[in-house]
C-alpha cells in the first residue's frame, strides 16, 4: 500500500487590495502540524487585503480536519476583515466545510489558581477523613445488626457463601501464610542468636522469640498478609458488582447487600483469622527452634522444656484475642473501599489500593493499641 | 448460480469491494460458526446485516477487524488481503476504519472528549488546541451537546454512549465505519434519530457503513443493501424489495413475520 504525500499549501497572487489564494494539496489529517502552520501564516500574508478568493480546485483531499482548517481559515480572516469567497471547491467539499461549523462552543471551565488548589484540596482530605470514619463507624453498625439478624434466624444465613470464604480466606491463604511466619521466625532467631551470643546468653533466644512470635509477629504477619490477599479481593469483587450495577439489582430485589456480601465475608474472617494465627505462631515457633539447634547449638527437647517455663497462656491469648479485631477492621474497610467505587476502572484500582494501605495501617495502629492496653493491665 | 459467483458478478459492475470476504470459515472449539461465508461491502454503501441471535453477527465482524482467527477463507479490505500484509501496513490499515461496539466500550477512566482523542494522539501531529477542537467537532457532529465532553461514562445515558461511542469510531475519519448493534437499547425516537445521523454522516463524509443491527426501521429506513446470515452463511444480499421475496425460511419469517410487516407496511 503506496500513499503519495502531497502536504497542503497555497500560493498569494496580490493585485491591489484584491488576493487570489490558491490552495493546494492533501488537506487531511496526516498532515495535521502542516495545516495548522497554513492556518497562521495564511493570514499574516493576508493582512493589507480587503478580499481574497479562495481557489480549491487543487486541493485533492479533504477531510474534517482540512474542513475544520478552512472555516477556521474564513473566520479568522473576516475577523481580520477580509472578505472570502470559495471558488473550484468540490461539491462535497462545499457540504463538508457548511457540516464542520461548530455552532455551539464548548463551555471553558475558568483557570483556577494553583494556591487555591492546594488549599482546597487540603480541605476536601480533612472532609475526607472524617467522612471516612463516620462512614466506618455506621458500617460497623449496620453489620453488627446484619450479624445480630442472622443469628436470630440462622436458618436464612448464607451458610455456603461462609463456607466459601472460608476457604479461600483460610485454607487457600493457609500454605503461605505458614511459610512466611517459618522464615521470619528463622530470621528473628538467628539475629537473636548472633546479638545474644555475645552476653553469653544464647538460650534467652527462646525467650524472645517464643514471646514476639506468640504475642506479635504471627498476628501482624498473618493481618497484612490477609489485608493483602482477601482484602483486595473483596474491594476488587464488591467494587466490580457495583460497577456493574449488581449490587443496586440486589437492593431492588429487597436483599440487603450487607447481608448477602458482607457478613458472610467478615464472619468468616473472625472465624479464620485466629486459627491462622495459631498456624503462623506454630509455623514461627518451628522455623525459630530450628534456626536455634543449626546456629545456636539448642537442642530441639531443650528449646521445647525452655519454651514451657518462658510462655505461659496469658502470651498465647494475647496473640489469639488480637485476631478477630484485626479481622473485623481489614473486613471492614476492605468492604467499604469496595462499596465506594465508581463508574471507572481507574476508581476500582484506586479502592483496592487505598483497601490494602488503610486495612494494613489500621491493624498496626490497632496492634499499638492492644500493647499498651496488655501493658497497663499486666496481661 | 452459488452466492460467492452472483457477488462477483455484482461487483462486476465496476466498482471494487472496500471489504471482500470469501468461503470464510470461523469455529470455537468443534463447533463451527461460519462455514463458507461470503459477502462484499461496496464504497460509500451503508449494509446492514441481520441474524438471529447467536448466528455469527458479530463473530464476523470481530474476524474481519482480526479479534477471532479464522480457519479457512480469504479477507480483502481496502483490496489487500489481511492475511498477506506486514503489520505496519495493517497498523496503517487500521487508521482507516472506525468501531463502535456493542455496549460503546469508551475507556471508562477517560472523558468523552479524551476518549476521542486517543486514536489522535497515537497517530497525529497535532497542536492539543487543535485536537480540542476536533474533538469538539465529533461532539457536535454525532449531536451531543458541547458539555458532555468533559463528561466520563459514568454519566453518560445509554443512547448518549452510543453516540459517544460513534464519535470515537469517526476520529480519524475513517473510509468504513462498523457499527455493532448502533440502535439497540434506544428508544424509537432516538433510534431513528441515531438512523439519520448515520445517513448524514454518511453522505457527508463519504463513509463506507457496516451495520449489525437487528431494527427493521434501521433496515428500512436508512440501509442501501442487506446481508442476510443463516445456517452459517450469507443466504440472501440486496436491498429490501429483495429481501421480501426471498424464499429462504428465515429471511421469510424475519422480513415477512408478523412484526416486520406491521412495521413495513406502516
Amino acid at each position: 500500500m503506496t500513499i503519495t504525500l502531497s502536504p497542503p499549501g497555497f500560493e498569494v497572487n496580490a493585485e491591489g487590495d484584491q488576493a487570489t489564494v490558491v490552495l493546494s494539496g492533501e488537506w487531511t489529517l496526516d498532515h495535521g502540524r502542516r495545516l495548522e502552520q497554513v492556518l497562521q501564516e495564511l493570514p499574516a500574508s493576508l493582512t493589507s487585503m480587503r478580499r481574497a478568493a479562495l481557489d480549491m480546485q487543487a486541493v485533492t483531499r479533504l477531510d474534517t480536519l482540512g474542513a475544520r482548517v478552512m472555516d477556521q481559515l474564513i473566520h479568522q480572516l473576516g475577523s481580520d476583515g477580509v472578505k472570502t469567497d470559495i471558488s473550484n471547491a468540490l461539491p462535497t467539499h462545499t457540504k463538508l466545510i457548511e457540516a464542520v461549523r461548530i455552532r455551539n462552543k464548548a463551555v471553558i471551565t475558568p483557570q483556577r489558581s494553583r494556591a487555591m488548589d492546594i488549599v482546597v484540596d487540603i480541605g476536601r482530605a480533612v472532609v475526607n477523613a472524617g467522612q471516612d470514619m463516620l462512614r466506618g463507624v455506621s458500617f460497623i453498625g449496620e453489620v453488627v445488626l446484619a450479624i445480630g439478624r442472622a443469628l436470630a434466624n440462622p436458618a436464612k444465613f448464607r451458610w455456603a457463601a461462609l463456607v466459601n470464604q472460608l476457604e479461600q480466606i483460610a485454607f487457600r491463604g493457609a500454605p503461605i501464610i505458614v511459610l512466611i511466619t517459618f522464615l521470619v521466625g528463622c530470621i528473628v532467631s538467628q539475629q537473636g542468636i548472633f546479638q545474644l551470643r555475645r552476653f553469653g546468653a544464647t538460650d534467652f533466644v527462646v525467650d524472645l522469640v517464643g514471646i514476639i512470635t506468640l504475642r506479635e509477629l504471627a498476628l501482624l504477619l498473618c493481618a497484612i498478609m490477609i489485608a493483602g490477599r482477601s482484602g483486595s479481593a473483596f474491594t476488587a469483587e464488591i467494587g466490580s458488582m457495583k460497577m456493574r450495577e449488581e449490587i443496586d439489582a440486589l437492593r431492588v430485589m429487597g436483599l440487603n447487600p450487607v447481608d448477602v456480601l458482607v457478613v458472610p465475608r467478615i464472619l468468616a474472617l473472625i472465624v479464620a483469622m485466629p486459627i491462622l494465627t495459631f498456624l503462623a505462631s506454630m509455623a514461627g515457633l518451628f522455623g525459630a527452634g530450628l534456626t536455634a539447634w543449626i546456629y545456636g547449638g539448642i537442642a530441639p527437647d531443650t528449646f521445647i522444656s525452655r519454651l514451657q517455663g518462658v510462655i505461659t497462656f496469658r502470651h498465647f491469648s494475647v496473640g489469639l484475642i488480637k485476631a478477630p479485631f484485626m479481622a473485623i477492621v481489614i473486613g471492614a474497610i476492605a468492604c467499604i473501599e469496595g462499596m465506594n467505587v465508581k463508574g471507572s476502572a481507574e476508581s476500582l484500582g484506586q479502592q483496592v489500593t487505598a483497601s490494602v494501605v488503610k486495612s494494613i495501617f489500621m491493624v498496626i495502629v490497632l496492634d499499638g493499641l492492644f500493647a499498651v492496653f496488655f501493658a497497663s493491665i499486666r496481661f | 448460480m452459488d452466492m460467492a459467483e452472483a457477488q462477483d458478478n455484482a461487483a462486476g459492475s465496476g466498482a471494487h469491494p472496500i471489504i471482500r470476504v470469501r468461503d470464510l470459515v470461523v469455529g470455537f472449539g468443534d463447533k463451527l460458526i461460519l462455514d463458507g461465508l461470503s459477502l462484499d461491502v461496496m464504497p460509500g454503501e451503508i449494509l446492514g446485516f441481520v441474524g438471529g441471535s447467536g448466528t455469527g453477527k458479530s463473530v464476523l465482524t470481530r474476524t474481519i477487524l482480526g479479534l477471532v482467527d479464522k480457519r479457512a477463507g480469504h479477507i480483502e479490505v481496502f483490496g489487500s488481503d489481511l492475511d498477506a500484509i506486514s503489520d505496519a501496513d495493517k497498523r496503517q490499515m487500521e487508521k482507516r476504519w472506525g468501531v463502535m461496539f456493542q455496549h460503546g466500550a469508551l475507556f471508562s477512566s477517560l472523558t468523552v472528549a479524551q476518549n476521542i482523542q486517543v486514536p489522535m494522539r497515537e497517530y497525529l501531529d497535532l497542536s492539543p488546541a487543535m485536537m480540542d477542537d476536533l474533538a469538539a467537532l465529533k461532539i457536535e457532529m454525532v449531536g451531543l451537546k458541547p458539555d458532555a465532553g468533559e463528561k466520563f461514562p459514568s454519566e453518560l445515558s445509554g443512547g448518549m454512549i452510543k453516540r459517544a461511542a460513534l464519535a470515537r469510531a469517526l476520529a480519524l475519519d475513517p473510509e468504513i465505519v462498523f457499527l455493532d448493534e448502533p440502535t439497540s437499547g434506544l428508544d424509537p425516537i432516538g433510534a431513528a434519530e441515531f438512523d439519520e445521523l448515520i445517513g448524514t454522516l454518511q453522505r457527508t463524509l463519504g463513509l463506507t457503513v457496516f451495520m449489525v443491527t437487528h431494527d427493521l426501521d434501521s433496515l428500512a429506513s436508512s440501509c442501501d443493501r442487506i446481508a442476510a446470515l443463516a445456517d452459517k452463511k450469507v443466504v440472501a444480499v440486496g436491498p429490501l424489495g429483495e429481501m421480501l421475496d426471498c424464499p429462504h425460511p428465515w429471511v421469510k419469517s424475519y422480513f415477512r413475520g408478523e412484526r416486520a410487516l406491521a412495521r413495513l407496511k406502516g
